[in-house]
């Protein structure tokens, strides 16, 4: 027996009565969580904990040879920087790039859509950390990653696979973390 | 004669307000590809891709560099033979299910694909009891 919805209004008019705006709330509810929250736009990489892609990339620049997979199989771990020289927010994170160097960290470059002349400029001005730097025009090697900006960095252990991924720019505050993530990774 | 020249000075001047690289767009950007047949596969899929850049518009919409990249990846795997759903599972495996628009069957994904059978048996079961009642009291409201 199946009941007729007009049967529930007569026995309880107050609870049906109630339902829409009951609904109306949920939904105000939701479209405000929606606006307060504040949008997490990032695109973590999927591709953690896997291996790196084959790639061989010529060199950007004549100061660095280019960046092969091969160089991260060598048994310590490594940081992969994708960055370019048109991008604001890695020139920014270039003191931390080069603190970290200064601590016999081992950071290869791999530099998006870049030009010679201006990477050249780019390094001249804030300095040049990289043991490697790599030419991806394409953006191919930073699509094989699971990249989806500049500047990232991506710690590496030493058989070439991915441990960590930093988004953004790496602030001062993050350098303690990315050490901790190339200790772990060295483990 | 000058004029022209200023002109084209403050074209070629003018340092780029965002931050946007200064190399020509890839080769597969915006050109088709030759086989229109291999063309229309492409578009299909492109337009099914999220750009990363620009989080509510395809790779197929954007004018981002990155998009850029990704049509051209796009394009030559498909001129190469690859198959439209195995780029995409490719980029799924870097970028996550979010790079996808298509929703794939996946656990968390059946209520997507089974709601609309529960709603539909739903109603058809809704509307089988109000049938029944109408045959049982032909004249609607009679006993009111």
């Amino acid at each position: 027996m199946t009941t007729d919805p007009r049967d529930l209004v007569k026995k309880k008019p107050g609870l049906a009565l109630w339902l829409p705006l009951a609904l109306f709330g949920a939904f105000f509810v939701l479209v405000i969580w929606g606006l307060v929250r504040p949008a997490d736009r990032e695109v973590a990489s999927a591709f953690i904990g896997k291996p790196l892609p084959e790639f061989n990339l010529p060199p950007a620049t004549e100061a660095r040879p280019g960046l092969a997979t091969a160089t991260f199989r060598a048994g310590k771990p490594r940081l992969l920087n994708v960055f370019a020289s048109w991008c604001v927010p890695c020139a920014v994170e270039s003191p931390q790039l080069a603190a970290l160097a200064a601590q016999g960290i081992e950071i290869d470059g791999v530099a998006i859509r870049d030009r010679k002349e201006d990477l050249d400029r780019f390094l001249a001005t804030n300095g040049n950390p990289f043991k490697r730097i790599g030419k991806d025009d394409l953006s191919q090697v930073q699509l094989a990653i699971g990249s989806s900006g500049v500047p990232e960095t991506f710690v590496v252990d030493g058989k070439g696979v991915i441990r960590y991924q930093h988004i953004g720019d790496i602030r001062p505050e993050d350098v303690p973390l990315i050490l901790g993530k190339l200790a772990e990774a060295a483990q | 004669m000058i004029r022209l020249l200023f002109a084209l000075l403050a074209l070629t001047l003018t340092v780029p307000a965002t931050a946007q690289d200064m190399l020509p767009p890839a080769p597969y950007a915006y050109r088709q590809l030759p086989d229109s047949a291999q063309e229309a596969k492409a578009q299909a899929l492109m337009e099914t891709l999220r750009c990363l850049k620009c989080q509510s518009q395809s790779i197929a919409d954007s004018d981002a560099p990155m998009a850029g990249d990704m049509r051209h990846q796009v394009r030559t795997r498909i001129a190469a033979g690859e198959e439209p759903e195995h780029i995409r599972q490719w980029l799924i495996e870097r970028y996550g299910d979010y790079v996808s628009y298509t929703p794939q069957v996946k656990p968390i994904t059946w209520p997507l694909f089974a709601a609309p059978l529960v709603f539909l048996a739903l109603a058809a079961l809704l509307l089988r009891g109000r049938f029944r009642r109408r045959a049982e009291t032909p004249v609607e409201g009679s006993g009111e």
